[in-house]
């Protein structure tokens, strides 16, 4: 599996959300996904770069273009150095919220990705791995 | 970055055209902002156009909801209109049915159901007397 | 390897001549799809990426530098597969190249055997390279063209069509696979919109199992259906599929049901205030 290309962007403030959003939307468009792919990719990044200001402190996206023999795929990674989630478990349930949230943003980001992955220590910040296959 | 969205008055009814990428802060400004002009005008029906939205993630469609619930105890119907095909698809894969939420295919048909909603409270209440 | 490098960058209309004069002579091209002039700008511009690609050594085809010659070859490659050639002749345009190259190394390089071996290994690989890229693009361009049928193939076998002023019905015929499914959905979801159809109904006479995943599609469509202000109502369920889901744990409250298409439109058409009166006499 190759990185084709990859982009770092900020996630510090409410109006990073929007830019993040629109910088996944571009990459999905630029690389021909259907509009649905499209839209789940970049719903899923508004609810972890969500998660990443408002949860975690700020942090930054990894955006990467992925090509693996025929597919291609885009990837983000969320990651922050907040204060971590302490039951994964729990927080990857539906409905779920350590108070604000709708408590989808987790659960619902797995459902609209092909793969998903997540790793958080208490004290030490959240990584959120999603990747989307054209 | 606009900083608010418009809403216009039809009659007894508002309307608002979503067409920005809204951040957080402007959705929970028209939220107050919706609050505030339907106790200021009495409005019956609230008519909320996202047809242009091509992403609804779980806090717009909190936005949303609340929209629906506060508009009801104020008494006034509310109903959205134009929900995109893939963000209709995308929203029952995240996990959100906007329950309680009335939807029309369009505005034609929105403003349909909210003249409906009205007169069948005015005919609620004329039979109540 | 410099040298290789240094020819590419340096290259004049020496290599750019042999080059078309190989392609020729190997009858590259005959046929007519490829106009002579075509073939010359389309090796210029080539060698002009090469060129560039080639500042800092031999060009790194993975690398960032290398996008620019991808692109072109993926470009190349689509318009040949357009044109219905081979991948074969999409191929030789590329190894072509060898020869000129060598020749120029030869010369460029003499009396040093080992350094030559070296240098022409180098191009040699480049080479390989470009057309292993050039084919697997033509290939993928084959796909592609190929996917796009089978799609529009499985839109005409999977017809939305219009029973009445806003309802839409969608048989729905054969087995559904996960993927098939998905994308019937979507069209149907679209031409709701495009329709302005409120009543959509799924008719699956025609479907001879449902397993969960394709009945977990059809409730999240007609979730999705519902969201955009339209209802759905499903039809044709035959007593087996009411056992699987029964037996599958599925729940449809809520959603309407009907044995036939027949019952299904009846319903759609009430719920639309129309109404069928039989006239007295009317049969002829």
């Amino acid at each position: 599996m190759q990185v084709v290309s990859d982009a770092r962007v900020e996630l510090s403030v409410e109006a990073d959300i929007v830019r993040a959003r629109q910088l996944v939307r571009k990459l999905a468009q630029d690389s021909r996904f259907s509009l649905v792919d499209q839209t789940k990719l970049v719903t899923a990044a508004s609810e972890l770069a969500r998660n990443t200001v408002k949860h975690g402190g700020g942090g930054h996206m990894n955006m990467e273009l992925l090509s693996e023999g025929d597919r291609q795929g885009i990837r983000l990674q969320f990651i922050d150095q907040g204060p971590g989630i302490a039951d994964l478990d729990q927080a990857m349930t539906d409905g779920w919220t350590s108070g604000g949230g709708l408590g989808l943003g987790l659960s619902g980001s797995r459902r609209l990705s092909n793969e998903f992955e997540i790793q958080s220590t208490p004290g030490a910040g959240t990584r959120v791995s999603i990747t989307r296959w054209k | 970055m606009i900083d608010r969205i418009p809403i216009l008055q039809i009659g007894d009814f508002l309307l608002i055209t979503i067409q920005v990428d809204m951040h957080d802060q402007l959705a929970l400004t028209l939220q107050d902002d919706l609050t505030t002009r339907i106790e200021k005008t009495g409005a019956r029906g609230v008519l909320l156009d996202i047809s242009t939205l091509d992403v609804v993630d779980s806090f717009i469609g909190r936005m949303i909801s609340n929209i629906s619930a506060v508009a009801g105890v104020l008494s006034a119907s509310t109903v959205v209109v134009g929900m995109q095909p893939a963000v209709a698809i995308t929203l029952v894969e995240l996990g959100l049915s906007l329950p309680g939420v009335q939807t029309a295919l369009n505005a034609e048909r929105g403003m349909e159901l909210l003249r409906a909603a009205m007169d069948k409270e005015v005919a609620g209440d004329a039979g109540g007397q | 390897m410099q040298k290789t490098a240094e020819i590419l960058r340096n290259a004049d209309s020496t290599l750019q001549d042999e080059w078309i004069a190989d392609l020729q002579a190997g009858g590259w091209g005959d046929g007519g799809r490829y106009s002579e002039t075509d073939w010359r700008n389309q090796a210029s511009d080539f060698l002009k990426l090469l060129a560039a690609a080639s500042q800092n050594g031999i060009p790194d085809l993975d690398g960032s530098g290398g996008t620019a010659l991808r692109n072109h070859l993926e470009t190349l490659s689509r318009t040949m597969a357009m044109r219905g050639a081979t991948s074969a002749q999409t191929a030789t345009f590329v190894f072509s190249l060898k020869k000129p190259i060598f020749s120029q190394l030869q010369k460029a390089i003499p009396g040093d055997a080992t350094r030559l071996a070296e240098e022409m290994w180098a191009a040699n690989g480049l080479i390989d390279r470009l057309g292993l890229h050039s084919v697997s693009s033509y290939q993928k361009s084959r796909e592609d063209i190929i996917n796009r049928q089978q799609e529009e193939m499985l839109e005409l076998s999977t017809p939305v069509v219009k029973l009445w002023d806003g309802v839409l019905a969608l048989p729905m015929i054969g087995t559904l696979d996960s993927a098939r499914t998905q994308i019937v959905m979507e069209s149907l979801l679209q031409r709701i919109v495009e329709t302005g159809s409120t009543i959509a109904i799924i008719d699956i006479t025609g479907v001879p199992t449902v397993d969960t995943l394709v009945a977990q599609h059809l409730l999240k469509t007609v979730t999705a259906i519902r969201l955009m202000g339209a209802d759905c109502i499903i039809s044709g369920i035959r007593p087996q599929i009411a056992q699987t889901i029964v037996h599958l744990g599925i729940d449809l409250t809520g959603i309407s049901t009907k044995a036939s298409l027949a019952d299904a439109l009846t319903l759609a058409l009430k719920r639309s205030g129309y109404s069928v009166q039989k006239q007295a006499g009317a049969a002829l």
